[in-house]
């Protein structure tokens, strides 16, 4: 378990590294790949709720996954960070490798997993406590305690969600004060606090005004810099503004996976030409 | 064509409508009786007590005399007792609700204890009694002391302090605890840092509201063999001692003999009545201020 | 773009700040695996204290049993511990309670269904927020108080008008008792009415039915189980109620239906003989858990009982 542990904590590439080739590459250029799914196949008890997946996600990029509801989107992002087991009596077969290791696998430590992966959700889910305690959170449950560097990690993390300026007055009022749109920035600058290299993020901005929605779009364009970042989405325009690869899913299947543009313009399947066209769903 | 008779129909209409106002009031005054007896048992034992109620009825000793018996024995009894019954049952009843609401898996176990934590809620007190009379008082020979009633007591409101705690956790909305497992907390670390605190307010509610219960609690006592009789104050857990439902209990009796101790009973009662009260107003006040809306 | 250096820059430190602690981490791992087994054990004890009341009642009623024939105990008309031929029959007690029970199910079943029938269906939304916090105070209050209540007030005012009755009677405790068990059956009731969709008043209603029509004929029907699982509950507390009746209705052991004598019930019983000088190991001493564990049992099968009706209950909508 040491072992996987040593290499999640390690993998941990000098990012400056990276930062150059984002530089350098363009949105469809081929980054490396940070989750390859394979064969996965996912019940619910008896539903049968994924089916055969296979797919690859880069890094840096924004992959954007859509579909009607039930079609398994959601299911599948939390599959990634494994928060799809609390629900009971899920069961899994296949593989998904996060850089090399296969996440399904029995002895991964979840909790290892899920520090290296944020997680955005559909409604914005501020703890009950300040705007600093929210931030503060997770580096302290991952035994940073150093007060100085707490205050450092609550600054840059708020900065890094583009909301440090509306609220470094507020750092010690409750975080359900806040509007919905900050609310979920402020779960995004939370997620950002513990550095991780992956950020799901399911629906975030179902719940939110079209104004707040264009900031969180907005903010998932700044952040695929430096993060590997997967949307779930019903929006099909939001997908089409801020992605670079799009994922079709349908009734547990991926039907067509494919450059953003390409799927939007020229699908080649044509359930999907249906789903984007408005056809159904 | 006409299957009704208009004036035949108008005047049973009036009749149903003038029924249905006479019924409302009866249910009006039913509800109010039970305040009525409420304000009548009030009053009556302010007549009969609060000229007995003073500083030295307060603060004195039990005596034989009724112009010179006081509650405090009484009172520290009561509160030596609560302080076995406040940590035994906030320890057990909240690490009872999480393991049941948080740790045990759906099924017939969990569903076991649950149905025995029900039943358990629905044995007399007095049973409760006995089985403190059997294994604390005799079987663990501590006789009838300061230990023996609170670990009687503690059994006894238990079950209430679990429910109401299972309750308190079961409110906590689950995207709270999303939250913390996808940052990577461990489930204990979810559970210390965001479920419990978020629960806290609504557990504390609970656990005074069960406490009130075991303050004003007597048929156990009476059955562990608690004396209010001329003994010393308690000093520690291993103390005989008696409470103040005792005291109220013994004076009561007493009253065919001694018009008197009746007026020292109905003392007693404003006193665990004042602190029952103070205790509920401590709970929704709790309640009020610092119950989170989700 | 020097915020996001900045960024970066924390980003480094940070992660492997984590991914260190990480390894050293092993007290965290401990208390995972720890913390599910002492709350176990703690969540056990309701289990302990199930299996100490049965065994305490059980090992020890066993012992009278060897004394008295259990079918003597059971069918015995005359209850007379104390005296030199002693005789135990559980019959006298049996009686009280039940009288004692029925008195206060006489009160406590209408006033408290006709209270919930007015909180639930008639009070306004701003009346009921004032009359059901002041019901509950009725609940909240210790049964000694009612006990006192009883005996200093009930039975002088009982007497100033039928001198004939008793100084102690199970009357007054009955009727005492019944006071106490109202916001119980008022509480439980009203939530079973309540719980009844508003779509099925509307339909009365709109047929030119009155509201009391509406209630008797639509919501009470419907609420029906709930109402009586509420009175089983109700009696379940009457059954097992201790003080009110040990104060009031004195200790006598008449095996009688006259209401104004004193009678004991099986709660008095078991104060008296464990509070008086029964030394351990007497026929006495233990006579006291033969009762307890019938009180047990009858209080078991009407929550068990309760418990049933409700979940029928809960099937309907």
């Amino acid at each position: 378990m040491s072992i996987i542990a040593n290499k999640m904590g390690i993998q941990l590439k000098p990012k400056t590294k990276l930062k150059e080739s984002i530089e350098m590459t363009t949105s469809t250029q081929t980054n490396d790949i940070v989750y390859d799914t394979k064969e996965l196949n996912l019940w619910y008890g008896q539903t049968h709720a994924l089916k055969n997946i296979n797919l690859e996600i880069h890094e840096k990029e924004v992959t954007a996954i859509i579909g009607p509801s039930g079609c398994g989107k959601s299911t599948y992002i939390k599959t990634l960070n494994r928060m799809v087991e609390l629900v009971p009596g899920v069961r899994t077969t296949g593989t998904i490798s996060y850089k090399g290791t296969n996440i399904l696998d029995r002895t991964m430590k979840v909790e290892n997993l899920r520090t290296k992966v944020g997680m955005v959700f559909q409604k914005p889910n501020p703890f009950p406590k300040s705007i600093y305690e929210n931030i503060a959170y997770g580096p302290k449950i991952h035994g940073i305690r150093n007060k100085k560097l707490l205050d450092e990690i609550v600054e840059t993390s708020l900065r890094g969600a583009y909301i440090w300026d509306e609220l470094k007055d507020r750092l010690s009022e409750n975080a359900f004060g806040l509007s919905g749109g900050q609310q979920q920035r402020l779960c995004i600058a939370r997620a950002l606090a513990i550095q991780p290299d992956v950020i799901l993020m399911d629906e975030p901005t179902s719940a939110l005004d079209p104004k707040s929605t264009l900031k969180i779009e907005e903010l998932a364009q700044e952040l695929k810099k430096d993060y590997s970042i997967i949307m779930v989405t019903h929006n099909m325009q939001q997908a089409a503004r801020i992605s670079d690869r799009t994922a079709f899913f349908l009734d547990g299947e991926v039907v067509e996976f494919d450059d953003t543009n390409k799927i939007f313009a020229n699908p080649s399947d044509k359930r999907t030409e249906d789903y984007i066209s408005g056809r159904f769903g | 064509m006409k299957q009704f008779d208009e004036t035949q129909l108008k005047n049973r209409m009036n009749s149903r409508v003038r029924n249905n106002r006479i019924w409302k009031f009866i249910f009006l005054l039913s509800t109010l009786f039970g305040l009525f007896v409420l304000a009548v048992l009030m009053i009556r034992v302010a007549i009969d007590g609060l000229g007995f109620l003073n500083m030295d009825f307060l603060t004195g000793r039990l005596s034989t005399n009724p112009d010179r018996a006081g509650i405090m024995g009484a009172l520290l009894g009561t509160v030596w007792v609560m302080l076995v019954v406040i940590p035994v049952t906030l320890i057990i009843g909240v690490g009872t609700a999480i393991y049941l609401e948080l740790y045990a898996k759906n099924g017939k176990f969990k569903s076991f204890i649950e149905t025995n934590i029900s039943n358990l809620a629905g044995v007399p007190s007095i049973v409760y009694g006995l089985l403190g009379l059997t294994v604390f008082v005799r079987l663990m020979d501590f006789g009838n002391v300061v230990l023996a009633g609170g670990l009687t007591l503690s059994l006894l409101v238990l079950p209430i302090l679990i429910v109401s705690a299972q309750e308190a956790l079961r409110a906590v909305p689950g995207h709270l605890s999303e939250a913390s497992y996808g940052m990577g907390a461990t489930k204990w670390q979810t559970i210390r840092r965001v479920i419990l605190p978020a629960a806290l307010p609504s557990i504390l509610t609970g656990s005074i509201l069960s406490l009130s219960r075991a303050i004003g609690e007597t048929a156990p006592l009476t059955v562990l063999g608690i004396p209010a009789l001329l003994i010393p104050f308690p000093e520690g857990l291993l103390d005989t001692f008696t409470a103040l439902p005792m005291q109220i209990y013994y004076w009561t009796l007493d009253s065919s003999l001694v018009a008197e101790y009746a007026n020292l009973a109905a003392a007693t009662i404003i006193v665990l009545l004042a602190l029952l009260f103070l205790l509920n107003s401590v709970a929704i006040f709790i309640r009020n201020k610092f119950q989170q809306r989700y | 773009m020097q915020r996001s250096s900045e960024v970066k820059h924390e980003a480094i430190r940070i992660s492997e700040i984590i991914a260190q602690n990480k390894q050293k981490k092993n007290v965290s791992n401990l208390f995972e695996k720890v913390i599910p087994t002492i709350l176990f054990l703690l969540a056990s004890i309701t289990i302990l204290t199930t299996l100490g009341i049965l065994y305490t009642l059980l090992s020890q009623a066993i012992q009278f049993f060897r004394t008295v024939p259990i079918w003597e105990f059971f069918t015995g008309t005359v209850l007379k511990p104390l005296s030199q031929n002693s005789e135990f029959g559980i019959l006298p007690l049996i009686n009280g309670t039940l009288i004692s029970t029925i008195i206060a199910m006489l009160v406590a079943g209408p006033i408290g269904l006709m209270s919930a029938i007015y909180l639930s269906e008639y009070a306004s939304e701003k009346v009921r927020r004032v009359l059901k916090p002041l019901l509950e105070i009725l609940a909240g209050i210790p049964t000694i108080v009612y006990g006192f209540f009883a005996f200093t007030f009930v039975t002088p005012l009982i007497r100033s008008i039928f001198p004939e009755v008793g100084a102690t009677n199970i009357l007054s405790p009955g009727l005492v008792m019944g006071v106490m068990i109202i916001p119980m059956i008022a509480s439980l009731s009203e939530d079973a009415m309540t719980s009844v969709p508003n779509a099925m008043r509307e339909g009365s209603l709109a047929m030119g039915a009155t509201k009391l029509e509406t209630t008797i004929k639509v919501v009470i029907p419907a609420a029906f189980s709930g109402i009586i699982a509420s009175f089983v509950l109700g009696i379940s507390r009457a059954i097992g109620e201790t003080m009110i009746v040990t104060i009031a209705s004195g200790s006598s052991k008449n095996f009688t239906f006259d209401i104004t004598e004193s009678m004991q019930t099986m709660t008095a019983y078991i104060v008296e003989v464990a509070g008086g000088e029964a030394a351990a190991g007497t026929t006495i001493y233990y006579s006291l858990y033969a009762v307890a564990i019938t009180l047990f049992v009858f209080t078991l099968v009407m929550n068990l009982l309760a418990r049933y009706i409700s979940r029928k209950f809960r099937e309907e909508y």
